[in-house]
């Protein structure tokens, strides 16, 4: 890799290109820009917006919870309120979270590229983004569902809610969803540096491939599944609603069959966050860089065969229920080699203890815990206690919670200099960390004894002997609030008057680093040659800047 | 040692057969995944310590896994979850398989209620009475939307479809009351969609069970309610209040006013209601008896006729009781219009 000519050219005197930021500053350079690094930073505002107003649904739940009985809300506004609390956080943020903001932002950079293969395609999957969200709020404001995000049949084709204009929203979400899975696809194949050939290719990469891989096969089935409930709906077509010779089991086969997908949607980019970072972070190449690689691409494909695990109960054969079982512990393997080897990265390293790498730690052990919880859910016989207890509940807050809004906010700090090239208060970083990993463990764990006690999900009233854990929980809830408006707070400031941080604070030697910070719109003056695996430190200079003219 | 982890758990009674064992995968599985969480913690933790930075250009050694300690990494798990998976299939199909012996109930559910019929008699509602110690097979279907069937204490669940049958057994271990949950949500009465299964004695299940077809054979026959049913002699509004919470009238009839899946009971008595069909009735005496008998016949205007008959299910003397309750239910203020519309319908009848 040719880097580090760099800061001699700076100092020989030619004037550093401007920054992305800096390249136009009105509002429609925003709104018509065609730059990758400006779509991943509207989107990060969008999916940052769309977590608050999660966030604030889920805070509104807790409070309820505090008494087992009506409290606050009546029985149709707390269901209301769970069903959008799911479909803001799943489809708002989660999807879109990290790979439409920072995949964005950071893959061509990595890459060695100067933007996506479809820039104009790019900027309009964050108008059909935008679309769908308008739409789905317009269907909250106008009374919302109370469905559930999971939209089971024949209760959502049934109740007077206003289903509709969610279930339209959604849909268009899922387009949104499926152009920036392409877009990355044939970025990947098209558009890596010379020198960079697969194996060479950043783990982050990897992970953000897979993801896109998801969904571009599995999307459409969501958008023909919701566009059939709708079709019901509006038109009384008998699909799933046994009143009309519907099937409502089929439904549920549908939906898993992208929604399991979908929950490696949220969770491979986080993996690949991870990848990153916890290199950076120990400074030592990846452990098992083959294996960490292959296996994103196994659960990719593995993943669209275990849906049936969320159907023991619901009347299943027997047959059916043992081969999804056993499929289900296959998912769970690929889950454990990347464990095993970001565990093996620190062997050796050199270990900085900075606030990123506390969401490392704590998305380590939620992923772990998380993550055998989900096998011991797919363990047929203990599903059936489990199987809708808030036992599940928490198990897939400690993945979505635990493991994809840890990576996110581990991204969010590792890539704020890269991104807006200013620092953040460090100490403040640390508390909120602190206050988050404490208050999720608060939030949750109560909840998996919630579940063992046979606590059923989405009540809204419940038996006086459950009071004491929901209580805890909700008191855990106000901690993990409070660690994220902490994070709103420092990182506003840091953005006005933070200091201007270096090219590479961490010492990085992540492709994203070999250019300035923030970079130039065009990314690089020259396009790099890849030479070397990324986070390779045997040698200790950091990747420097290309140079920019 | 059972006791122990069970409490530590919040893991409630074991009162079925397949209780215990399921929990005993639920120790071993548990305690697997603390001791790796905490191992792989532990881990990262040593590391960090012991290979903290020490300076910022520090280099470090480029290490890769040997082949062998890749295929640990698979092996160990594996062979773990495997495990799991065949002790918990095991397990799982012999809950799914009811012996051949089993007694049979029927179960209907529809929002927000449980209905159980005994092939050979009587049924009920809320309330599932089973001898102790004899297989259960419950044949379930819903008349609406998906429920499921759920008692934390028997450590069973089962999804109750509209539009065809599932079937779940059990074997109660002592006599209890163990309380039904509806595990799949269902709108808006979801969480109050509670029921009750009584384990009795055999022999008392015995006595009861042939006490109510008694019962079932005088009411028929139009004879006399027998003395078993007759709500005992006391104050008729008490009676009657109780005979509304054990039929599960209060899960769509409010008694304070508020609006609800059906009209108010407050101030119901001679209230001039408006049908929706146009005609106007006064909620008589009859009129509350003939809704009860016949729910579908004269709806309330702005009110779903989702009400299920009650005929034959209270007893003359009962229907009295409920009558004088609703009756009672007077508010202070002067009310004379008609219901206003419910708090929540279904898009359509079923």
């Amino acid at each position: 890799m040719r880097l580090s000519e760099t800061d001699s050219a700076r100092l020989a005197g030619s004037p550093p290109a401007p920054s992305y930021l800096e390249d136009g500053t009105t509002l429609m350079s925003w709104l018509n820009t065609r730059d990758h690094k400006r779509v991943g930073v509207m989107f990060l505002v969008a999916v940052i917006v769309s977590f608050f107003l999660g966030g604030i649904f889920a805070l509104s739940l807790r409070m309820k919870l505090l008494q087992p009985g009506p409290f606050l809300m009546d029985a149709l506004g707390y269901n209301r309120l769970f069903t959008l609390h799911g479909v803001v956080m799943i489809f708002l943020f989660l999807i879109p979270a990290i790979p439409s903001a920072f995949g964005n932002f950071v893959l061509p950079l990595m890459i060695g590229a100067r933007d996506v293969a479809f820039p104009r395609l790019n900027l309009a999957s964050f108008y059909l983004y935008l679309a769908g969200a308008a739409i789905a709020i317009y269907g909250m404001v106008h009374g919302g569902a109370d469905t559930g995000w999971t939209f089971y049949t024949p209760y959502s084709s049934t109740t007077p809610t206003q289903v509709l204009p969610i279930l339209l929203g959604v849909f268009i979400l899922g387009f949104s969803s499926i152009v920036t899975g392409l877009n990355f696809i044939v970025t990947v194949h098209t558009l890596r540096a010379p020198g960079l050939n697969w194996m060479k290719m950043p783990l982050f990469v990897w992970g953000i491939y897979a993801t896109s891989i998801i969904q571009v096969l599995a999307t459409p089935v969501l958008g023909i599944t919701v566009l059939i409930v709708s079709v019901e709906r509006f038109a009384g077509f008998g699909m799933f609603d046994p009143a009309r010779g519907g099937d409502p089991v089929l439904f549920q086969h549908m939906f898993w069959f992208y929604s399991h997908p979908a929950v490696y949607i949220m969770v491979l980019p986080a993996m690949g966050v991870i990848s990153e970072t916890v290199c950076a972070f120990a400074r030592k190449n990846p452990f098992g860089y083959k294996a960490i690689a292959m296996s994103s691409i196994g659960i990719a494909f593995v993943g669209f065969f275990t849906w049936g695990h969320h159907l023991f109960v619901a009347g299943q054969s027997t047959f059916d229920a043992g081969a999804f079982g056993i499929l289900s512990m296959l998912v769970g393997i690929f889950t454990a080699i990347k464990i095993f080897n970001w565990v093996g990265t620190m062997y050796r390293g050199a270990i900085a203890f900075k606030t990123p790498f506390a969401y490392i730690c704590g998305f380590l052990y939620f992923l772990v815990f998380g993550g055998m919880t989900g096998v011991a859910l797919a363990t047929t016989s203990l599903d059936i206690h489990w199987h809708d207890t808030y036992f599940v509940v928490a198990h897939f807050h400690f993945i979505m919670v635990g493991a994809s809004v840890m990576a996110f906010l581990a991204a969010l700090h590792y890539w704020f200099p890269k991104m807006f090239g200013k620092t953040y208060h460090e100490g403040w970083g640390l508390v909120a960390a602190s206050l988050i990993i404490l208050g999720f463990n608060a939030t949750f764990v109560p909840q998996f004894l919630l579940g063992n006690y046979g606590m059923p999900r989405r009540y809204y009233q419940y038996p006086e002997h459950f009071q004491a854990l929901n209580v805890a929980s909700t008191a855990g809830s106000t901690l993990l609030g409070f660690g994220f408006v902490i994070i709103l707070i420092y990182l506003a400031i840091a953005l006005r008057w933070g200091q201007r941080s270096e090219q590479n604070p961490w010492g990085s030697k992540g492709f994203e680093w070999m250019t300035a910070s923030p970079p130039p719109t065009h990314n690089f003056d020259e396009i790099p040659t890849i030479t070397q695996m990324p986070h390779d430190y045997r040698t200790h200079e950091p990747p420097g800047v290309i140079r920019v003219t | 040692m059972n006791e122990l982890l069970r409490r530590l758990l919040f893991l409630p009674d074991q009162a079925s057969t397949f209780a215990r064992d399921v929990d005993q995968l639920h120790f071993f599985v548990i305690l697997t995944t603390f001791v790796m969480s905490t191992a792989v913690g532990m881990t990262a933790v040593f590391f960090f310590i012991r290979y903290r930075r020490r300076s910022e250009t520090q280099t470090t050694p480029h290490i890769e896994p040997p082949a062998w300690m890749e295929a640990l990494f698979v092996t160990v798990p594996l062979s773990f979850f495997l495990l799991w998976f065949f002790m918990g299939f095991s397990e799982f199909v012999r809950q799914q398989t009811p012996p051949s012996d089993s007694m049979d109930v029927y179960v209907m559910a529809k929002k927000w209620m449980w209905k159980f019929a005994y092939p050979d008699g009587p049924n009920a509602i809320n309330v599932l009475r089973v001898p102790a110690g004899r297989n259960v097979r419950l044949l379930m279907t819903s008349r609406d939307v998906i429920h499921s069937f759920y008692v934390p204490e028997f450590r069973i669940k089962k999804d109750v479809l509209p539009g065809r049958y599932t079937d779940q057994w059990f074997n109660a271990l002592e006599p209890g009351r163990y309380q039904i949950l509806c595990a799949e949500y269902c709108g808006a009465g979801h969480s109050i969609m509670r029921g009750e299964v009584i384990v009795m004695k055999p022999q008392d299940y015995e006595d009861w069970l042939a006490s109510a077809k008694r019962g079932l054979a005088s009411r028929q026959d139009g004879a006399p309610t027998s003395i078993d049913f007759a709500p005992p002699i006391g104050n008729l509004i008490e009676q009657g209040k109780r005979i509304a919470a054990e039929q599960g009238c209060f899960k769509c009839h409010s008694t304070d006013g508020t609006r609800h899946i059906g009209p108010t009971w407050l101030d119901l008595y001679h209230r001039r209601e408006k049908l929706n069909d146009g005609k106007l009735i006064d909620a008589d005496e009859a009129y509350l008896t003939r809704s009860m008998m016949d729910p579908a016949l004269e709806v309330v205007d702005g009110f779903q006729p989702v009400m299920p008959s009650f005929e034959g299910r209270v007893s003359g003397p009962e229907v009295a009781a409920l009558v004088e309750y609703i009756k009672s239910l007077q508010s202070d203020a002067v009310r004379t219009g008609p219901s206003e519309g419910p708090a929540y319908a279904p898009v359509r009848n079923r």
